[in-house]
């Protein structure tokens, strides 16, 4: 009995095991079908670096290349009609942005709203740097202001009373 | 100084929590439309199966109306398709559509079904015609001004909520002004 049954569970252990040798073995997954692809490889090799780096609008945080959204597959067919009227890439490019915007370029354009997206990692670094070179500055080089100020006669006067009380108990 | 300067991990925080927290705000599946204050992209659509007009871009000017997109695959269609109903009936506001990407006869077939609140639908079955509007799925819905201007894109079902929290206040303004 037991062993009819561990019979009846290996095909399907033995099943699953090569599913996920399989997944895990397959390169990026290619969602471009045979049948979209252009003739001339030249123009298809422009086609699919176009495709990558324009976003899938459904899903967002895939390239159009990689995605199996329905859209997306309508994008790479019109971004190859682009390439087949003669358009250059960065026209078919233009051509999917000034529908769906710049949000569709996985790779934002630099222009004066992007300025901080760019920059900032960089103003970030500038400030954690000064920061740190404060906070391990030798004290002997501290600005004249912060330096410790030398006792009054009134206050060195002051200490000495507090000293001999603490002396004296 | 020294004081204030105490006090700069908290502003500092305060400044990063502030910035994060208005990001939360920031849906990125709400992109904006290239369209607005444009006129819609030229299309000549042929009307639906069993529908009486075909759709053309140059019908939608002069009053202020709605382009709604749709399809007989989109379970939110299905959801706003009793407001859109609402809509035609009362006579609210001139409803356009376009069917969009759909199968041959399954646009006509779903209006039979469920009835049909549009003046005039095109059928898009390539998806072109979206695509010029940077449809980005269905169901969506345009609000095109008496200019012929689309002001506003509404990305998702038309609910009655939707209807009288977003569209209400938009329309009134809209009619308002000349």
């Amino acid at each position: 009995m037991r062993l009819k049954q561990g019979r009846a569970i290996a095909p399907v252990l033995r099943g699953a095991a090569l599913a996920v040798t399989v997944g895990l073995a397959a390169p990026a997954a290619f969602a471009v079908t045979p049948d979209e692809m252009l003739k001339d490889p030249a123009m298809e090799a422009r086609a699919r670096e176009i495709s990558q780096v324009l976003r899938c609008v459904v899903c967002q945080n895939q390239s159009i290349d990689d995605s199996n959204a329905p859209l997306a597959q309508d994008l790479r067919i019109l971004v190859r009609d682009r390439l087949k009227a003669g358009d250059s890439n960065a026209a078919a490019i233009d051509f999917i942005v000034e529908r769906y915007g710049n949000f569709v370029l996985l790779k934002p354009p630099m222009q004066t709203n992007t300025l901080l997206l760019w920059f900032g990692p960089a103003i970030f670094l500038l400030i954690a740097g000064f920061a740190f070179m404060r906070f391990f500055r030798k004290p002997g080089t501290a600005p004249a202001a912060e330096r410790t100020a030398e006792l009054t006669a009134d206050e060195r006067r002051r200490v000495e009373a507090l000293m001999n009380e603490g002396n004296a108990s | 100084m020294s004081k204030l300067s105490a006090f700069a991990p908290v502003m500092l925080f305060a400044t990063i929590a502030a910035a994060l927290g208005l990001s939360l705000t920031n849906d990125p599946h709400k992109m904006p439309s290239m369209l607005i204050d444009k006129p819609a992209p030229k299309f000549e659509l042929a009307a639906v199966d069993g529908t009486p007009k075909p759709l053309s871009s140059d019908a939608l000017k002069g009053e202020v109306m709605l382009l709604n997109v749709y399809a007989s695959w989109c379970p939110g269609c299905r959801l706003e398709h009793p407001t859109l109903m609402k809509i035609a009936n009362q006579k609210i506001i001139p409803l356009y559509g376009i069917n969009w990407k759909d199968k041959p006869g399954q646009g006509g077939a779903w209006l039979k079904q469920h009835n049909n609140p549009y003046l005039a639908v095109g059928d898009d079955p390539t998806g072109r015609t979206g695509i010029d509007m940077g449809v980005t799925g269905v169901p969506e819905t345009f609000v095109i001004d008496k200019g012929g201007r689309i002001r506003y894109r509404h990305a998702g079902p038309v609910t009655d909520d939707v209807w009288q929290d977003v569209f209400e206040p938009l329309l009134a303004s809209l009619r308002k002004s000349p």
